[in-house]
């Protein structure tokens, strides 16, 4: 695909534009009755991959599709239930889980006590996420916690590194004498800089900026 | 064929070994002739090893299927392309690859370190040749490519479908590359280490190395993002897998690296954090390569399981174990030259950004891990999918995200309140302005608005500093603001050039974000009959399915499934989805079927949304056709982000490019010390 500059500027910005005025960005769904046309048979149907069934209610159904996504297919895919059978076509695990939840919602459960159905009867495995409690917070908190504490030990020794810095800076412009700087210096302070050296120092300022 | 490449897999042991064996030794100070010959050891491994690949390059190409792996792999009617390619679809030829790119790497490092580093350089080609050993006996000892088989089968069994796409053949080798490259970068730290040369030598020795390797590891994930979103079908293009999982690792360790060793190059401080970054980066690229080959986790793109996982598992931990002794053992000569002056200042800044990559490092291995761990501590299997990874990686990511705006904008050693005023009105401005608009429009999803708002903010900065260079760069030199612009990133090619792979990772959170507003449906259609669906950008698209037909093309009969798609009612073109069935010949008008058919994904690409169209299978055997439809948000800007970061990079490691005519600081030390050890020919 060919891209030029003018079109990905003007891209970003008829997005921007088109999400300004519209209004709204929740996404909606129309379904058209489709016409019913006599569909002709294929020459290799074996090759077109197994035998699909029409597509129902319930395999759109939010509800449906939201609760196959908490639960992992059983194939060994490691993808939830809904990606797995509208993406794994050879996959025969998914179809026969979906059938279970379109039952079990058929029952009046909610999602909820879908779920709870299925790690009864699979494990706790089936779940895509394991449930954040018992030892399963520590698997959740750990990461952030151990950013926030080492971030927090982190802060608190470069804080007290860099005010010990400062205050032996301070110590050291004051002269041992504690004096104001330049008040009483003596022949063996620090001579004044050499136009050259200070050519350099400014030299090497702007590189600590590069 | 195959004996002459057992042979040379044989030799490459031995000469690796000598290499090895004599580099650590140091037996070579002093004696000019015996580091000429660990030179010319590496040189050799890499000849040795090119004889192996051609031999079993020749084994495929040449369909002999004696050899177990070709029969594997490939067959008689696989297009020639895949045929090369399989070189790396099995394990047993991956392995072979990574020791011919590994020896190839190391020969380089040997030829083009310039002769200031000399005194590295046999501990380097002693590290190497210790990697490639290892690769070399993993091969001869539990996954031979050269395996022959009992009876000679008439064809082979032929590529995995889901691996004949012009993606698997060059995903694998990128990613390959970057796990390999980084090996260089280790040795020259080890070398340093062992040799205790600790100044800023081995850092300056390694920069390209650094760079390319994060570079080609970057280009092999965003391509393997690519494949996944063409190839899987499923709609999106990361899911956590653990072997995707394994290949970002290295990616975050490399990339706090990148940042880090500027501190240490204009501060001279954070010297054992970039060792530890270095070995870790490592050791991560061998813990992938772990994770990928032993089965220990559950993964769909792991190879098939076998007794290698035992090699890897040992070798990552002796070399952990021997690497982090040794930093040990010189902790105290790599203390920092000067202290931190500021929490306010470009230092600290990278300190905090070095936490973040580091930080979700750890929560993807602990993620990744964690169903181990919990089910040795409750005896319980669980699943760690997306859900678990999004909840905690994705507000770390936006932190980082931030730090990506701050960093440029804080001076190095101490940043003063009107400074950062200046430096921060205008990024935080547009940060505001960008999410401002965004929720007046009514988007909802706190993670999209905080990635999007702060992409403004970051976008802002970038922006800030490529004007007032430009402007700078004009009034000084009185040119026009194209030339001006050009010559500032042509003379500060690091700087400029990593503030634009900074723009590629902000596209890659912008289009993260859109992924949010994934858009998706079933549908069984009948030729004639229509869908509609509508996009998070209020446009409604329908979807006339036109029927299916099937022809056969190359090695495979293809099921083809069209549809008409038009946008509020305007046509605006054909997609097309496929199903393939692939067969092999093994006699002439002879066909098997091999493997299940396939899905091809058809996508229509746009800036704003892609139009994902899966043709899952017929009814009945019928032209009635079941589909799925998804409409996915600003994907096409992951690909795009990739290629900005990609040419951002470039631009970094491009040579030349000196700040200001003066003359650079020769590395006396190193040639002082080599004339005096007489290792200088």
């Amino acid at each position: 695909m060919n891209l030029t500059r003018r079109a990905l500027v003007g891209g970003i910005g008829v997005w921007l534009f088109g999400a300004a005025t519209r209004g709204r960005l929740a996404a909606q769904q129309e379904t058209q009755r489709p016409e019913e046309e006599e569909a002709g048979a294929l020459r290799d149907p074996a090759s077109a991959g197994r035998s699909r069934e029409p597509v129902s209610h319930g395999d759109n159904d939010p509800f449906v599709t939201g609760v196959e996504k908490r639960l992992q297919c059983t194939c060994g895919c490691t993808l939830d239930i809904y990606t797995c059978r509208t993406t794994d076509f050879t996959c025969t695990y998914s179809p026969a889980l979906h059938k279970e939840v379109l039952a079990l919602q058929d029952e009046g459960k909610t999602a909820d006590e879908i779920v709870a159905a299925f790690v009864a009867k699979y494990g706790e495995k089936v779940l895509l996420a394991p449930k954040p409690e018992g030892f399963n917070i520590v698997g959740y908190v750990l990461p952030s916690l151990a950013v926030l504490l080492v971030g927090g030990v982190m802060f608190a020794i470069l804080r007290r590194r860099t005010r010990m810095v400062e205050v032996a800076r301070a110590g050291s412009e004051a002269g041992p004498s504690g004096l104001p700087p330049g008040a009483g210096q003596s022949v063996t302070s620090t001579p004044p800089a050499t136009a050259e050296e200070l050519a350099r120092l400014e030299y090497e300022l702007k590189e600590l900026d590069q | 064929m195959t004996l002459l490449g057992q042979f040379a897999l044989w030799s490459a042991l031995l000469v690796g070994l000598w290499a090895a064996v004599v580099g650590f030794s140091g037996r070579w100070h002093g004696r000019p002739e015996l580091a000429l010959s660990v030179t010319r050891a590496v040189y050799a491994l890499f000849g040795v090893l090119l004889v192996a690949a051609a031999s079993l390059w020749k084994g495929l190409i040449t369909h002999d299927f004696n050899i177990e792996y070709v029969y594997s792999y490939t067959s008689r009617n696989l297009p020639g392309y895949y045929i090369v390619s399989a070189f790396w679809a099995g394990q047993k030829g991956s392995l072979l690859f990574w020791a011919i790119v590994l020896s190839l790497f190391a020969a380089l490092a040997q030829w083009l370190t310039p002769a200031r580093y000399r005194a590295l350089m046999p501990y380097v080609a002693a590290v190497t040749s210790t990697v490639t050993c290892f690769f070399v006996t993993v091969m001869l000892f539990a996954s031979n490519p050269f395996q022959r088989m009992a009876v000679t089968p008439p064809d082979g069994n032929g590529l995995n479908p889901q691996l004949q796409n012009i993606g698997m053949v060059i995903h694998p080798p990128m990613l390959y590359l970057g796990y390999i490259s980084i090996t260089i970068p280790f040795a020259f730290a080890i070398a340093a280490l062992l040799s205790r040369r600790l100044d800023a030598g081995w850092i300056q020795a390694i920069r390209k190395w650094t760079i390319m390797s994060w570079l080609f590891l970057s280009i092999g994930i965003t391509l393997g993002m690519w494949w996944a979103y063409v190839e899987l079908g499923w709609g999106g293009y990361w899911a956590w897998d653990p072997v995707e999982n394994a290949s970002l690792l290295p990616w975050l360790t490399m990339s706090a690296f990148l940042h880090s060793v500027m501190v240490q190059e204009k501060r001279g401080m954070l010297k054992r954090w970039n060792m530890t970054l270095i070995i870790g980066s490592f050791l991560l690229s061998i813990f992938g390569t772990f994770i990928t080959r032993s089965g220990v986790i559950a993964s769909v793109h792991s190879f098939t399981q076998s007794n290698v996982g035992y090699f890897f598992l040992g070798f990552l931990l002796s070399a952990g174990i021997l690497s982090y002794t040794l930093l040990h053992t010189r902790w105290d000569q790599l203390e920092a030259d000067v202290p931190l002056e500021s929490m306010l200042s470009r230092e600290a800044a990278f300190l905090f950004n070095n936490l973040l990559f580091i930080g979700i490092a750890f929560s993807v291995l602990w993620g990744t891990l964690f169903p181990i761990l919990s089910e040795a501590v409750r005896g319980t299997k669980i699943s760690v999918g997306p859900p678990f990874f999004n909840k905690v990686n994705v507000p770390l990511g936006l932190l980082l995200l931030a730090l990506t705006g701050i960093g440029p904008l804080i001076a190095w050693r101490k940043a003063s309140t009107a400074n950062l005023r200046r430096q921060f009105t205008w990024p935080v401005a547009t940060g505001l302005l960008v999410t401002a608009m965004l929720a007046a429009a009514g988007m909802r999803n706190l993670y999209a608005l905080m990635a999007l708002g702060l992409a403004g903010f970051v976008t802002g900065t970038l922006a800030q500093e490529f004007v007032r260079g430009t402007t700078a760069r004009r009034k000084m030199y009185d040119e026009s603001y194209p030339l001006a612009f050009g010559r500032l990133v042509a003379r500060n090619r690091r700087r400029y050039g990593g503030y634009i792979v900074h723009a590629g990772m902000v596209i890659y959170f912008a289009a993260f974000a859109g992924y949010a507003f994934k858009t998706e449906m079933e549908a069984t259609l009948k030729p004639g009959a229509s869908v509609s669906l509508r996009s998070p950008y209020g446009h409604t698209y329908t979807f006339t399915h036109l029927g299916v037909s099937q022809f056969e093309q190359l090695n495979r009969v293809v099921t083809q499934a069209s549809v008409q798609v038009t946008r509020n009612g305007k046509p605006i073109g054909i997609v097309n989805s496929e199903k393939r069935q692939h067969f092999s010949e093994p006699a002439p008008g002879v066909r098997q079927k091999s493997f299940e058919p396939s899905t091809e994904v058809g996508i229509r690409y746009t800036l704003q949304e892609d139009l994902y169209i899966v043709y899952a299978g017929s009814v009945a055997g019928t032209e009635e056709a079941v589909y799925r439809f998804t409409i996915n948000p600003l994907v096409v800007w992951v690909w795009i982000g990739g290629v900005v970061l990609v040419i951002g990079g470039l631009i970094t490691m491009w040579p030349g490019g000196v700040v200001s005519g003066a003359p650079r600081q020769k590395q006396a030390g190193y040639e002082v010390q080599l004339a005096g050890s007489g290792a200088v020919e």
